[in-house]
């Protein structure tokens, strides 16, 4: 038998149909789902009557509208177009049969939170989600990626999906990462090498010593990335982490079924000599807490460089360039640590679980963040929050002057009433610092955890390595 | 879904790089639960001042392009959100053919299931077929997907690949959900199988 890549493995295990043109139906064995890209997929399944297929595996959560104000418990918090979406899963969770987080449940919290947090997110499953960060649990070794409504509405009724196999592609990060940089550096460090579409029509392996001393936690942040980079999925193969963030888990498996998962799970790794049909190789020493100057996940450079100019650049990315750099109102040449912040927004399925939390603690604990700046903690789920609280780092984050906020999507894309205004300049934990994403003309600059809780102190972009 | 056979309309210029479906739809307009009514919010902050009025040197803006049914785009289309909003938006608008040197993946797929045809071509063609777009009203092309041609407004044949399958569906305006039901027997058995492999599932 020719050796297989991790993703071929689990690709082979989910074909429950293939046609002579290499078209297949590929099973799937969760399906996530939330309020936005939801609606139109119960209601083509209810104009054609038709039912879940297996609501068993479907697992329903509000999360992008949801307020994150504690008195969210108030309808009036909402727009009513918000609450309609909202309502419209409350809904439609009933009507299917589906399991479902309300927004009352001490697990809700952002979709890509709640699936790992409660064991539905295991190794070598498919997983599916109307939702580009589906990669996120990529972590576990699971196939996992975003659909459209189109194909949430496929899912819903058939349980597949209709799949072409991608190409293999392996990013190996070797050796050691050096103080201050974290898993959301090495993403975005990832996206600066290879460009936002350099994993088009691939589903990535993340491979080498790096990824292998990573935490779940710090996985589920390189893959949830995987999508900037434009690829499919992103894999980081089971080992002991995994197996011991799963164990005991409330939907993991228990006993001798246990036992038989473990024993799948251990063969899930890429074969010695298997063939993968790009290769990008990083040195982890080489890689620097990272920002992001720009309007694409792609705009990466070293905290310590200066803002480029578009003719650094060739073809159509000088033009995007030159526009970037209006919108950020940034000059090039200006250093990167001089630039002055509003806000900060930590929190978003990149960057909103304890490990999170704990390393923005780190950075905060008996200070205080500069006069003026807006700052809020989003907790990725009920039960991040529950124990951020227990753990003390609430505490640490409110005597700072954060703002300590219930579970949400929040402003990583602001649906909800978390919004820049025009003009103002955020460091994000999140994912994305296209256009208006954060609030119409609103500046994102991504960064890691610890470098927010920085700038959060000094109100400028800065080397966390520097501070004290 | 409706069918897409041959096409022969105006096709637009935008030549900018990773335009992303935050641009094509943003965020705020994604609160409604129908899948129509989005054409009037596409690429809603590039076309639109806040006011409501016109950006007047945006492409879709200018006289000439206000009828597109075409879309050339440059690299890496459709990147980022999932939302199927965005081909919504695009359908809804009128536009029904888009050629780029790549797609992201989701919005590449999202597209077939919504009667566009999206279409990857390599740069030097994509840089032929924006000449032609930039020329205006009067550069009418031709894009038809059962002979794989498209044809420029000075005559040029321009052959692209499409995937079979989505190609059957699109001609025919098939709903995937109908022809993956005709293999239900399949799916049975395949979670027949998976239930003794993987109980745990």
């Amino acid at each position: 038998m020719s050796p297989k890549t991790l993703y071929d493995k689990i690709w082979d295990a989910h074909v429950a149909h293939e046609a002579e043109d290499g078209t297949c139906l590929l099973y799937i064995d969760r399906h996530l789902v939330h309020e936005v890209t939801s609606p139109q997929a119960f209601e083509g399944l209810r104009m054609a009557g038709r039912k879940v297929h297996a609501p068993e595996k479907t697992i329903a959560v509000p999360d992008h509208n949801v307020p994150t104000t504690l008195d969210r418990a108030n309808a009036a918090t909402m727009t009513e177009e918000s609450r309609i979406q909202v309502e419209a899963l409350d809904r439609n969770a009933k009507e299917f049969g589906v399991h479902y987080y309300p927004v009352s449940d001490i697990r809700q919290g952002i979709v890509h939170i709640v699936g790992p947090e409660n064991g539905w997110t295991l190794p070598g499953m498919t997983v599916v989600c109307g939702d580009s960060h589906t990669a996120t649990h990529g972590a576990f070794g699971a196939l996992a990626h975003g659909i459209g409504t189109s194909e949430v509405e496929h899912v819903l009724a058939t349980q597949t999906l209709i799949q072409k196999k991608s190409k293999n592609m392996k990013v190996e990060v070797t050796g050691k990462l050096r103080p201050g940089v974290t898993p959301k550096d090495v993403t975005l460090a990832i996206i600066g090498e290879t460009g936002t579409g350099g994993g088009t029509g691939y589903v990535i392996e993340y491979c080498g010593e790096v990824f292998r001393d990573m935490s779940m936690e710090g996985r589920m942040t390189v893959c949830n990335m995987a999508i900037e980079g434009g690829a499919r999925a992103g894999l980081v193969a089971p080992d002991e982490t995994t197996f011991a963030y799963v164990n005991g888990r409330t939907h993991a498996p228990k006993g001798a079924q246990w036992e038989a998962a473990l024993n799948w799970w251990k063969t899930l790794y890429t074969d010695e000599g298997a063939h993968f049909d790009k290769v990008v190789t990083i040195r982890g020493e080489d890689i620097e807490p990272v920002v992001t100057w720009g309007t694409s996940p792609e705009d990466v450079l070293p905290i310590t460089g200066v803002v480029p100019a578009p003719e650094d650049f060739e073809g159509g990315k000088v033009e995007a360039a030159r526009r970037s750099l209006e919108y950020m109102g940034l000059t090039p040449g200006q250093k990167l640590t001089d630039i002055e912040i509003d806000t900060v927004f930590i929190g978003s399925c990149t960057n909103g679980r304890i490990e999170d939390m704990r390393a923005v603690a780190d950075v905060v604990k008996g200070k205080k963040i500069k006069d003026g700046i807006r700052a809020m903690i989003v907790p990725g789920s009920g039960l991040v929050r529950a124990q951020a609280e227990e753990e003390g780092l609430a505490e640490i984050f409110q005597s700072a002057g954060f703002e300590w906020r219930l579970a949400g999507c929040s402003m990583c894309l602001a649906m909800n009433p978390d919004q820049l205004s025009e003009g103002e300049r955020c460091a994000a934990t999140s994912n994305r610092n296209f256009e208006g994403r954060q609030g119409y003309k609103g500046r994102t600059h991504l960064v890691s955890p610890a470098m927010a809780a920085a700038a959060a102190l000094t109100g400028k972009l800065t080397d966390v390595r520097e501070l004290n | 879904m409706e069918k897409f056979t041959k096409l022969q309309g105006i096709a637009a210029p935008m030549p900018l790089v990773n335009i992303d479906t935050d641009m094509i739809i943003p965020k705020v307009f994604l609160k409604s639960i129908q899948r129509t009514g989005f054409g009037k919010n596409l690429f809603d902050e590039m076309r639109f001042n806040r006011d409501g009025t016109e950006i007047e040197d945006f492409v879709l803006n200018k006289p000439q392009y206000r009828d597109a049914e075409i879309l050339i785009a440059g690299d890496n289309f459709g990147c980022g959100s999932s939302r199927e909003h965005a081909p919504w938006a695009i359908a809804d608008f009128g536009i029904k053919c888009i050629v780029s040197t790549s797609f992201a993946d989701i919005f590449f797929n999202n597209s077939f299931k919504n009667g566009i045809l999206p279409i990857v071509l390599p740069q030097e063609q994509v840089d032929v077929l924006m000449a032609d777009a930039e020329k205006g009203a009067n550069a009418r092309m031709t894009v038809d997907l059962e002979a794989q041609e498209i044809t420029t407004s000075d005559g040029e044949v321009i052959a692209f690949d499409v995937d079979p399958f989505k190609k059957h569906c699109l001609l025919n305006g098939l709903d995937d959900i109908s022809l993956t039901m005709e293999k239900s027997a399949s799916i049975e058995s395949f979670e027949a199988a998976a239930a003794q492999q993987r109980p745990w599932v």
